[in-house]
């Protein structure tokens, strides 16, 4: 299969094989995103994914591959100028019958966002409203969605939702500056598990942080998830976390999903030249010493203008 | 025999806290040497006081106490002997964008400081803004020269800082982070240019960074910070294989490592089942 | 923009940096600066082509009628020529004043921004009382002191008392321009302060500081009628703020002359308007989000009419309208690249 196909992405009988007994959770089938601009800029390029019930879906492209765009139209969070131009989201309840996302209006996108489906934003660290605490906003979430629930409900269940991401529920009135990088990002957590939601999409969630950190908010999302047993969609470019960390990973380039496949499979046999590009772009940490990188002998190609 | 050390740098900011005062104690007691054809990697974490540390080399800042010294004599701090440090030690910056004056074209930013060190003038400027382009593989220069900082993208930006570091013929590169804000795709790239002029050049070069694995492949010694002390330093490959301190530990288990798949999802699994 | 070494190719384009500052050309742009335009044309023409605003040779209160159409005073004077006088009289004052205040407000606001230390103390204590004294009393108080007052003199009062607000926002700019990276490497480098204020940071400050010096005109203006009104304008002179003057001493309103007074009334606010409306167009070079957003509300409309829109065939608000949405607002894809946040001490 050579590079240029416009079949799908690369991927294995390994992957076929892993997917079979799998249940689906969230089905997309022919996405395909526009920014109307002049001249319009099409940002995700009939896309279909499947992601399963309980599983990690690693999400990997550099900036301006469109992952961002594609989670937010999995979300219906699209923002002007991006519209959807074709394709199918269907959402497998595990409650109810399957719904058809793309079509949602009113009440019935109400009661699926943040129900069914939620997310982490990138930059969550600066998505916390500065001006109110940390109880207020957790409350707004479920004041919007369980409003038949009273104050002391709400309160008892901010604090649980703080504990569960292990964040001290003492700090329930404290604002966003009170609050270190991790713990922003654990609130924002909070926040997105507030209604058990089968599905958590997280862009970026851990790029800011430091390294030691990072590993705290990634063990604290898998205790959540072996615990509530929701899928994951984890956007990021740092292919190596994913590696560790994904069942499957999906390779984005360019608007298109160019390779998918179980990590393991990623790891030892990638099939993409742009995987590998990626993956060659990591220097191990502790195999062996590159000497390429310091002699600067095979990568260092002129920066051409030519296309 | 020509270095660049830093002896008992100690730097202390005061933090405003209402009406109280308090000292921040950003570097504690750092020390180094900096010779020519080697590069040093300072690896920390954010509030660690490597950023600090740069700016003390580049006397962006001053130090509360200790010294510098280029080639066994305290630098200078103003006027011509200032003048004359920074013909040696240079820096690139971290964010590709920032660092660029948003108003100038590439050319403005490479001809100041080859005209503020007499590398170039009058005629022959133009020729040095376009050799200086071509090093570092913007190639072809006239095109890039009249083009401004949004006009390009970041890997390309960070290569005209590389450029406007160099013009000045400097010996000495400080290089605070100088790819954590670009693609990982053309990570690589760059570091790898950085790498080639050190060896044309014979530079020193500081590499400050967050990335053990980068800092293992791309320096002779590593440094290890922790809010302010240095708490580990040695050879690269001993630092990461054969860690001595605790946060060093800590920092190299932290670091994604592909080959550990699915060994966090077991030991999370562990601790619930035994809770 | 995408953030890999692989941008298309494009043929050079050599624009000169205040070029590409300017704004582009929008219905506001062009409506304000034909009002600014026209009024200048105005100022600069009309005292050539109508009559001499100092004869009083005429008939008193005449309305507008052919020869007069503007009529006259009660003293006889011409009230078109003497609007035409009064725009040069109050451009000058107008122009002059804002020159006084933006400088001054440089020295003020950018070099004690940019400097800190001792001189920013020294030059924000002298901002800072000026801002607190009340601008109209201190004007008052200076211009009643001085007998004669020239055009300059009173363009020179309104300046100087008018220099502190730009000054405020001038220097909180400056300081946040300081820390950037790019101001470091400069340092760095090896540039010189003043050549770094005037070279690095200035051009940065640009639409800024035209939005300031737009402002400090209208200002003055208002400032210049204002003193005019109260007898104590430029002496002598003819402007708008003169001819209010005269108009109420001369009983224009008991008497119904409108023709005297609403004129130079309409002209001010014209002029202002003008003004003001070149400013927003500057908001948006400063703030490009205002321009953006009502464009890219209006091209997905304009996509969901062609039928483009697959959300849109519903007929239903769009996703951004939903308040349920907690309080993380996404960010639009293709932004200006935003990758990482690191705070290093």
């Amino acid at each position: 299969m050579t590079a240029t196909t416009t079949t799908g992405p690369l991927s294995s009988p390994t992957h076929a094989a892993h997917v079979a007994h799998l249940e689906p959770v969230l089905t997309a089938r022919h996405v395909s995103i526009e920014y109307e601009v002049d001249p319009p800029v099409r940002a995700v390029d009939d896309v279909s994914l499947t992601l399963h019930r309980g599983e990690i879906l690693g999400l990997a492209g550099e900036s301006g591959c469109g992952k961002t765009t594609l989670a937010y139209g999995l979300n219906r969070l699209l923002k002007p100028p991006a519209i959807l131009r074709s394709g199918e989201v269907t959402f497998h309840d595990a409650n109810g019958p399957d719904i058809d996302v793309v079509s949602l209006t009113g009440d019935a996108l109400r009661a699926f966002r943040w129900d069914k489906v939620s997310m982490v934003f990138q930059g969550a660290m600066n998505s916390l409203n500065p001006v109110i605490s940390v109880r207020k906003q957790l409350g707004d979430v479920l004041t919007t969605h369980r409003p038949q629930m009273g104050r002391k409900e709400r309160d008892a269940r901010s604090a649980e939702l703080l504990e569960l991401v292990g964040v001290d529920p003492g700090r329930l009135d404290s604002f966003a500056h009170e609050l270190s990088g991790g713990m922003r990002q654990r609130v924002m957590i909070a926040m997105a598990m507030a209604l058990n939601p089968q599905v958590m999409i997280m862009d970026e969630p851990t790029t800011a942080l430091d390294v030691v950190v990072q590993r705290g908010i990634l063990r604290e999302i898998m205790r959540l998830r072996e615990r509530f047993n929701f899928a994951v969609v984890f956007i990021t470019h740092d292919l190596p976390l994913l590696l560790e960390i994904s069942d499957r990973i999906a390779v984005m380039r360019a608007g298109r999903i160019v390779e998918l496949d179980t990590s393991e499979s990623v790891y030892a046999r990638a099939q993409h030249p742009y995987t590998r590009q990626l993956l060659n772009s990591f220097p191990s940490l502790t195999g062996d010493r590159g000497s390429f990188v310091r002699t600067g002998v095979s990568q260092d190609a002129p920066e051409q203008e030519a296309s | 025999m020509s270095s660049l050390e830093v002896r008992h740098l100690v730097k202390e900011f005061t933090v405003r806290n209402g009406v109280r005062r308090g000292t921040l104690r950003a570097v504690n007691d750092v020390s180094f040497t900096l010779e020519p054809g080697k590069t040093i990697a300072l690896v920390g974490e954010s509030g660690s006081g490597k950023s600090t540390v740069a700016r003390m080399i580049s006397q962006l800042e001053t130090p509360t106490s200790g010294e510098i010294l280029l080639d066994d004599q305290p630098v200078g701090r103003r006027g011509r002997a200032l003048a004359g440090y920074r013909h040696q030690v240079q820096m690139v910056f971290q964010d590709p964008f920032a660092s660029l004056n948003p108003y100038h074209t590439v050319a403005h930013h490479l001809e100041r400081p080859l005209q503020l060190h007499g590398v170039a003038s009058g005629d022959g400027l133009e020729r040095a803004v376009h050799d200086l382009l071509e090093r570092v593989n913007l190639t072809p220069p006239e095109l890039y020269a009249v083009k401004r900082p949004h006009e390009m993208s970041g890997g390309q930006r960070q290569r005209v800082a590389i450029a406007r570091a160099l013009a000045p013929g400097a010996r000495y590169l400080v290089a605070d982070e100088p790819v954590s804000m670009l693609d990982v795709s053309i990570r690589l790239g760059v570091l790898n240019l950085l790498a080639r002029l050190q060896r044309e050049e014979n530079l020193g070069v500081l590499y400050i960074t967050h990335d053990l694995a980068t800092a293992r492949h791309f320096s002779d010694e590593i440094l290890v910070m922790y809010r302010g002390d240095i708490v580990e330093r040695g050879p690269s490959d001993d630092v990461i294989l054969n860690p001595q301190h605790e946060y060093t530990r800590t920092l190299l288990a932290a670091a994604p490592e592909p080959s550990r798949h699915g060994r966090l999802r077991e030991e999370v699994r562990a601790e619930l089942a035994a809770s | 923009m995408t953030d890999t070494d692989t941008t298309t190719p494009t043929t050079p384009v050599t624009r000169s940096g205040v070029r590409q500052m300017m704004p582009s050309m929008s219905g506001k742009l062009l409506a304000g600066l034909i009002l600014i335009g026209a009024i200048v044309l105005f100022a600069i023409v009309g005292p050539w082509v109508t009559q001499d605003p100092r004869s009083s040779d005429n008939d008193a209160l005449l309305p507008p009628q052919p020869g007069h159409w503007l009529g006259t005073t009660s003293l006889g004077y011409d009230v078109l020529a003497q609007l035409a006088e009064g725009a040069r009289g109050s451009l000058i004052v107008g122009v002059s004043a804002g020159v006084v205040a933006i400088l001054l407000a440089l020295l003020f606001g950018v070099v004690a921004g940019y400097l800190r230390g001792w001189t920013d103390e020294f030059l924000s204590l002298v901002t800072g009382i000026m801002l607190v004294i009340p601008g109209l009393p201190l004007m008052i108080v200076v211009a009643s002191y001085l007998q004669v007052r020239s055009l300059w003199v009173v363009a020179l009062i309104l300046g100087v008392t008018a220099f502190a607000g730009p000054a405020v926002v001038l220097r909180s700019q400056a300081r946040s321009l300081r820390v950037r990276d790019y101001v470091s490497a400069a340092r760095v480098a090896g540039e010189k302060t003043p050549r770094i204020i005037g070279v690095e940071v200035l051009p940065n400050l640009l639409p800024l500081l035209a939005s300031q010096f737009l402002f400090a005109i209208v200002l003055a203006i208002l400032g210049e009628a204002g003193l005019s009104y109260l007898g104590l304008g430029p002496n002598g002179s003819i402007t708008w703020g003169t001819m209010l003057n005269e108009a109420q001493g001369g009983g224009a309103l008991t008497r119904g002359a409108w023709w005297w007074f609403v004129p130079p009334g309409l002209m001010i606010a014209l002029f202002g308007t003008g003004l003001s409306l070149v400013n927003f167009a500057i908001d948006e070079i400063v703030n490009p989000k205002l321009r953006l957003a009502p464009a890219a509300a209006k091209s997905v409309r304009e996509a969901r009419k062609a039928g483009k829109d697959k959300l849109g065939r519903r007929a239903t608000p769009t996703a951004t309208a939903d308040p349920s949405a907690p309080a993380g607002r996404p960010e639009s894809d293709g932004a200006a690249p935003d990758q990482k946040e690191r705070v290093d001490v």
